[in-house]
């Protein structure tokens, strides 16, 4: 202001030159931190490659027909990898449909009727419940679970359902209490908070306008939350159901414990199977080479069936808060 | 018949809300008789011997898990020395530079997929390019595979924690005339500092319990190493490998083993919890 135009430019000469610096140290900071960020992106691209190197000889001798063949012999080196898809689809299937409606439940009960002051702990214990690691649910169902479920579970099954004419026959054979059910219901309880969390996080987004004006017109709190909650946040609900899919479909060690890891696919459900996880858990260690590039295509399998169940979830989740956006 | 249509209605309003009610006794109920379970086998092994002792050699009394123990802590150290940086400044990148940029929009995709990919794959992915190349098992690989786990949780959480960020704080910083990288290192991530650590705890809690991908990478050693580039005793697969065996005293020391790692990470999620919420309530 009251500077003469000689200290002007002397200052404008300094500045600019701090102008330069910092912006050259912007640029750094950009290019450094997108260079971090690719880690992520570069860790994904090299999985599938890799994985795709290390099974291509298994790729190579048996073509496709391995994705359908029910076949796992070690000696005469004759794999195909339909047993072990039999058994991930099926214990994941079998711990959604005890999973969601239990995750609902707890879902709403957070959201309608559970007090304020217990609102907090309670979602907490559930968060905890998600953060006990795998393998203890694995040793917990194998010591405590199983036992209990061959003296008391599996008998009433068999009794009720297994006397059925068609189903009858997933529910028969020995009851030892390990198998693939069993390796299903623990799978649900792991599944169970991941799913109910999810759950909780879209209910609670509905505007409370919405859920006021039904109450106003004399909704009980299950209709409120059947037809009006349920409604609006289904692609969120869809979305951590696949969320719990993709969970259920790659975890190892809650599932190694209790499957039983028999390469063989049975009618009934309490028989032994294998998933691909447990298959890739318990054979690694003494495959030779080729076992080894069969068990790198199941590896393989197993990360693209995943990865297109949880980008579903990912864009159901991601339209359903868009849609929402939109509408308040 | 109105009366009719007002009862049914109140009833399977009832049994709705019962049912739920179940579902979260349920719930809370597995969570309580895990906890029990391990009290009740685990505190039998757990004591002095637990932490000075090493795995015992099959068919031998006594032992405890003092190589399994340093061997999970050492990893899990390396894990988070190399996945800090490199997931704060990938989350920095998202939260900062991430709108309307395709690239980050992918990235952002990509890293949601891998906080639930199958982490058995991800030790299969490390075996492949680290292991099977160098030819034996080690520690190092070990903390990579955990590090492929980890990196994704803390640019989660750090990306939406400088989110949660003002932006009034962001637009004062430059209005000072602070270069970004200066807003962005010491203001908003000083301001996100307490959410950050949560992230990171987060991750610890995660990384800690995860027995599958260190199978195919560190392995296990019978032995006291400290050595990173040899195979490495580590808590989860000690567990696996003693729950899986007949003899009385190394399940013993599983469930102990068991009772340690649980204990560990509920406790790492509660502090994060509370850390957390103290800091946004104040």
């Amino acid at each position: 202001m009251s500077s003469s135009p000689t200290d002007n430019g002397m200052m404008n000469q300094s500045l600019l030159a701090v102008i330069r610096k910092q912006r050259l140290q912007d640029f750094f900071f950009h290019k450094i931190t997108m260079l971090f960020s690719l880690v992520v992106l570069f860790a994904l691209v090299g999985i599938i490659i890799s994985l795709l190197i290390n099974a291509w000889p298994a790729f190579q001798k048996f073509g496709l027909p391995f994705i359908w063949t029910i076949e796992w012999d070690v000696r005469d080196q004759n794999f195909g990898a339909l047993i072990a898809i039999y058994g991930t689809v099926i214990t994941s299937v079998i711990a959604l449909l005890i999973a969601v409606p239990l995750a609902f439940g707890i879902a709403l009960f957070l959201t309608e009727t559970c007090p304020l002051i217990l609102r907090r702990p309670l979602g907490t214990a559930i968060e905890l419940l998600a953060a006990v690691p795998s393998i203890i649910y694995g040793m917990f169902g194998l010591f405590v679970f199983a036992p209990l479920f061959a003296d008391y579970g599996q008998p009433a099954l068999q009794a009720t359902l297994g006397q059925m004419p068609i189903i009858g026959l997933l529910f028969g054979g020995s009851m030892n209490g390990i198998g693939i059910l069993t390796a299903g219901i623990v799978l649900a309880f792991m599944v169970l908070p991941f799913i109910a969390a999810v759950m909780r996080d879209v209910f609670e987004i509905v505007p409370s306008i919405l859920r006021e004006s039904a109450y106003g017109i004399g909704c009980t709190t299950w209709e409120v939350v059947r037809n009006i909650v349920l409604p609006y946040t289904q692609k969120g609900v869809i979305g951590g159901i696949m969320l719990g899919l993709g969970r259920a479909l790659g975890e190892t060690m809650a599932v190694t414990f209790v499957i039983g890891n028999s390469q063989r696919i049975r009618e009934s459900l309490f028989a032994p199977g294998s998933s691909i996880a447990s298959t890739l858990a318990n054979e690694f260690g003494e495959a030779d080479d080729f076992q080894l590039a069969t068990l790198f295509a199941l590896g393989l399998l197993l990360f693209v069936i995943t990865f297109f169940v949880l980008g579903a979830a990912k864009l159901m989740i991601i339209r359903g808060e868009k849609a929402q956006g939109s509408k308040t | 018949m109105n009366q009719n249509l007002y009862r049914r209605r109140k009833l399977v309003n009832r049994l709705g809300l019962m049912l739920s009610m179940f579902a979260m006794v349920l719930g809370l109920f597995v969570l309580l008789s895990i906890l029990f379970t391990l009290f009740k086998n685990g505190l039998s092994s757990f004591d002095l011997a637990l932490f000075t002792q090493s795995t015992p050699a099959p068919g031998s009394e006594g032992g405890g898990l003092a190589n399994a123990i340093v061997g999970s802590l050492m990893m899990v150290v390396v894990t988070t020395l190399i996945s800090t940086p490199i997931g704060v400044f990938a989350g920095v990148y998202l939260a900062e530079f991430g709108d309307n940029n395709k690239v980050a929009a992918i990235t952002r995709f990509v890293t949601d997929i891998m906080l639930s990919a199958p982490s058995i794959v991800l030790g299969l992915f490390i075996y492949a390019i680290y292991v099977a190349q160098v030819r034996h098992f080690s520690g190092w690989a070990g903390s990579f595979a955990l590090c492929l786990i980890a990196i994704p949780v803390v640019v989660r959480t750090t990306e939406n924690m400088l989110r949660l960020v003002p932006g009034s704080l962001r637009e004062a910083a430059f209005a000072l005339g602070s270069p970004r990288w200066k807003v962005s290192t010491f203001v908003t991530l000083r301001a996100a500092r307490a959410g950050v650590i949560t992230g990171l705890m987060l991750a610890l809690a995660r990384i800690s319990g995860e027995t599958a991908p260190l199978l195919f990478t560190a392995l296990n050693n019978q032995f006291f190493s400290t050595n990173m580039n040899e195979p490495m005793a580590n808590l989860p697969v000690v567990i696996f490998q003693f729950a899986m065996s007949p003899y009385d005293n190394w399940i013993g020391l599983a469930w102990a083993g068991a009772l340690l790692i649980t204990l560990t990470v509920l406790v790492l999620n509660i502090v994060a919890r509370v850390l957390f919420r103290d800091k946004v309530a104040g």
